[in-house]
């Protein structure tokens, strides 16, 4: 055979120069740990924590960058850094609840849809297909409407429509591996199919799900700012980063920087987090050629 | 071929009956009283029994789905509660105005996508791949309500060189009013003539354009890119070297034409994707499109609008599946023949 | 013709090929045999001057008729590599584009070396008919041909391209038995037709026993042995090439197939 140089389809986590052959994991799981910090110690680094929540400052509002004031303050005289640090709590809280949920609601149905087949197989895959021909925004802003706009209902409402996908990797998975030799054998042994389910198909059928949450994560992120700006999201005062923007838009032309500084943690999160999914796909493709 | 096509087309027309019955279902759960929507805020009690009646919405929700289906066959798709037209014909306004936006800012993407893809893997693990790689990273995870602000205000507001808001001029309504067959501002004034419209309306097009775009030149950037890379592994690039072929004609020609096969399914999805999505940009840039429309029915409870709005976009979605379907078909001749 | 002489390949720091020295004259045909990762196949590429664009480097000399072709232009190269030295593949059909049809790939790479339109289909037309296949098989997509008629197809591009070497990458490694002697022969009739000079690499000892004249054994990237066949094969020198020889199954040793 032609020497060509070996692909790694083991990903070698511990050994050195990792940072090296995954720059780009590595700069998102920086940039994320970064954030996840500044969420963390919100309440004891932010300038104002009274600000993230029903505060107002009547004598400050509006006021531009000055050294109390790092990001300036909005209409009511809140503290915006103070607000953007909090906002980091309730947007990674938001991501992870959606996953989790959509992976609670996705991944047995795949799971069920793939090992059984037939008849059950078909009738969630439509009703799969269904929910995935609903624009996902559509579908978050008519449920978040429904649910009266909150956080809480808007993550609900985006997890209904994150979880067909997974249901739709799963099944393929589980549909491919529940057709192997050594379930039969299971089977022929009497193992019932809710053991099978959760010790052998389970962990086999689930990395492919686990390597798309990660890179959804930032699409979420930003639904959920999509959401709020138009209303039907977080509500005033909870300090959301799509709501700020929202609440600065008709003064983005002479106050700057109510718009900026929220629109900038948006968009750094959602790097972190597309910088953290593309760096987990390049790991574990095994097809990684490093050649010119 | 036509046996594959009709295939899908079969299965297409399930998936949007199903869609139209779940909006439906969900439409009825919203609280609120879509007869105050119609009659008004002022109607006294009588009235809106009147209109209750009237609308059918005393019936049993099965029997008003089924006429409702009944009536989306025939070409009845109701009338909105707030505009008091026909949802069809409101659709038949709000459509055409989405759908240029979006195919503006696809060709847009596409023109700036697939040369950085190409450059990106020609150069790969080199400074235009990594520069590349970083633009399309933005790109991908760039809000898109925030883009359009900036833009707008660094653009429309600060230089002044782009318009800020409309679809084009509206004094152009009494200089060079435009006579419309497909809705679209840019084709018809291409179609009849009128330079005017056509300046002006291409000059409002730009922003929104380009921020519809940046996701999707992004997406299609790192696609190429993968895809060709891809390719480019495959032993008849080999070949194809071994026989003088050189650079130009390989990322030209030979790599490319099989690595789009996966382009083009991601640009049928996306073109599926911003057109959900042109909410926020047609908010922030007051274009008259499906979005606006969709975000006016919703607040003020318009069942038929938002079950038209929620059908159309599924038909649309079905429909451009189906294409990218065929269009891989005839691009790759080892589908057609499976 | 073609003269090989201190060819060194690297992957990095890797050296995978280390050859001291190769001939091959016209009309004659060189076998290069060797087990997987002895480097065979990385020689045969660097010599057809593919191995940079695989991220290896080369050094060393290749002559072809007296021209150095190591550290030649990437211009002067894609003359060469075609109209010069052509290739031949292992699984033929995957060696050709699968989104297009056959003859747009041939007609395209006689155009680019030079020929008109016309020449060009006449070429090809006449090709095909050389290696017994009909010139109406150009219409076809690669996954509507067998592997024998792929093979015979890339085959024929060589011959329309009237190339001088023809390196041939273990060819009839994924066919049948009986396809095999199929392409065996058509590369006989060439052989003796064209005067093509060929390099035929394998892993395959009865194959190269029929069809080479000379045979170099490789092993971990240098030439351990070389020698007309029938010497070499009958009475090996090096203990390497006795165990290639040890390790045929009885039913084709070479002296049940002399060709």
């Amino acid at each position: 055979m032609t020497a060509a140089a070996a692909p790694t389809s083991v990903p070698e986590v511990r050994t050195r120069g990792f940072a090296r052959r995954n720059p780009t994991l590595v700069l998102g799981i920086v940039l994320l740990v970064l954030i996840v910090l500044v969420a963390l110690a919100a309440p004891w680094l932010a300038p104002a924590p009274g600000d993230a929540g029903t505060a107002t400052h009547p004598f400050n509002v509006l006021d531009g960058p000055s050294s109390a004031h790092p990001f300036g303050t909005d209409l009511v005289g809140r503290d915006l850094l103070t607000r953007v640090m909090y906002g980091a709590r309730i947007s990674l809280r938001l991501v992870v609840e959606v996953l989790l949920i959509a992976g609670l609601i996705g991944i047995p149905l795949g799971l069920i849809a793939g090992y059984f087949r037939g008849r059950v197989d078909q009738v969630i895959m439509r009703i799969t297909d269904v929910f995935l021909a609903f624009p996902a925004l559509l579908l978050s802003l008519a449920i978040a409407f429904v649910l009266t706009p909150s956080v809480q209902n808007m993550t609900i409402a985006i997890a209904v429509t994150w979880w067909p996908w997974y249901t739709r990797l799963v099944r393929g998975e589980a549909a491919s591996i529940a057709t192997r030799p050594y379930i039969e054998s299971c089977r022929v042994l009497g193992v019932s199919h809710a053991r099978i389910l959760a010790r052998h198909i389970l962990p086999n059928s689930i990395t492919p799900v686990l390597v798309q949450m990660s890179m959804d994560a930032g699409g979420i992120l930003l639904t959920a700012a999509s959401i709020s700006f138009l209303g039907l999201g977080a509500q005033d005062p909870t300090p959301e980063w799509g709501l700020i923007v929202s609440q600065g838009a008709q003064y983005f032309a002479t106050q700057w920087w109510f718009v900026t500084f929220a629109g900038l943690a948006i968009l750094f999160t959602a790097i972190a987090f597309n910088l953290i999914g593309d760096g987990i796909r390049e790991m574990l493709d095994p097809r990684r050629v490093v050649s010119r | 071929m036509i046996r594959y096509a009709a295939e899908r087309l079969g299965l297409g027309v399930l998936v949007v009956v199903g869609v139209v019955v779940l909006t439906f279902l969900i439409a009825r759960v919203i609280p609120g009283d879509p007869a105050v929507t119609y009659a008004g805020p002022r109607a006294s009690k009588a009235q809106l029994e009147q209109v209750r009646k009237q609308l059918g919405l005393e019936r049993p929700v099965i029997v008003q789905l089924g006429n409702y289906l009944k009536g989306i066959a025939t070409g009845d798709w109701d009338t909105s509660y707030r505009t008091k037209r026909p949802v069809l014909s409101d659709l038949r306004t709000a459509l055409p105005a989405s759908v240029e936006l979006v195919t503006a800012g696809l060709i847009l993407a596409l023109l700036v996508g697939l040369p950085l893809g190409l450059i990106s893997a020609r150069f790969h693990g080199r400074l235009p791949d990594v520069l590349v790689r970083i633009a399309s990273v933005i790109g991908v995870s760039m809000p898109v309500f925030w883009a359009a602000l900036i833009l707008q205000l660094v653009f429309a507001q600060k230089l002044g060189w782009l318009p800020a808001a409309g679809e084009y001029d509206p004094n152009l309504y009494y200089t060079s009013p435009l006579t419309s067959y497909i809705q679209m501002p840019t084709v018809d004034a291409l179609i009849t003539g009128n330079l005017a419209v056509l300046k002006s309306s291409i000059s409002h097009l730009i922003l929104p354009a380009a921020v519809v775009a940046l996701y999707p030149a992004g997406l299609l950037a790192r696609m190429v890119r993968a895809s060709v890379l891809d390719t480019l592994g495959e032993s008849h690039i080999r070949m194809t070297r071994s026989l003088g072929f050189g650079d130009r004609a390989i990322y030209g020609r030979w790599a490319l034409r099989p690595a789009m096969n996966p382009v083009i399914q991601v640009t049928a999805l996306v073109f599926a994707y911003s057109l959900a999505n042109t909410f926020l940009v047609e908010a922030v840039f007051d274009w008259p499109g499906l979005g606006s429309y969709a975000a006016n029915s919703l607040q003020a409870l318009d069942t038929p609008a938002i079950v038209g709005v929620t059908l159309i976009v599924a038909i649309v979605y079905v429909v451009l599946n189906l294409l990218v379907d065929i269009a891989q078909a005839a691009i790759d001749p080892r589908i057609r023949l499976r | 013709m073609l003269e090989v002489r201190d060819l060194g390949v690297w992957f990095g720091d890797r050296q995978v090929v280390a050859v001291d020295a190769l001939d091959l004259d016209k009309s004659q045909t060189l076998g290069i045999v060797g087990e997987t990762g002895s480097g065979k196949s990385m020689t045969a590429y660097a010599i057809a001057g593919l191995a940079p664009g695989m991220g290896a480097r080369v050094e060393g000399s290749v002559k072809l008729d007296g021209q150095e072709l190591i550290g030649l232009s990437d211009g002067a190269l894609r003359d060469i590599r075609g109209r010069r030295i052509a290739m031949i593949f292992q699984a033929p059909i995957s060696s050709l584009n699968p989104v297009f049809r056959v003859g747009d790939v041939f007609l395209r790479a006689l155009r680019l070396h030079g020929a008109s339109k016309a020449d060009a289909r006449e070429r090809a037309a006449e090709a095909m008919r050389s290696v017994a296949l009909s010139p109406d098989l150009l219409h076809r997509y690669p996954h509507q041909l067998s592997g024998g008629q792929a093979q015979r197809v890339a085959i024929a591009m060589a011959v329309a391209l009237r190339a001088d070497v023809l390196i041939a990458d273990e060819p009839t490694s994924a066919l049948d038995v009986t396809v095999q002697a199929e392409i065996l022969d058509v590369l006989e009739k060439l052989r003796a037709e064209e005067s093509l000079a060929m390099l035929f690499i394998s892993h395959d000892l009865a194959v190269v026993s029929g069809i080479c004249d000379t045979v170099a054994i490789m092993y971990d990237g240098e030439v351990v042995e070389r020698g007309p066949v029938s010497e070499t094969l009958h009475h090996p020198s090096h203990p390497y090439t006795r165990e290639l020889l040890a390790a045929v199954p009885k039913l084709t040793t070479p002296e049940a197939t002399d060709a």
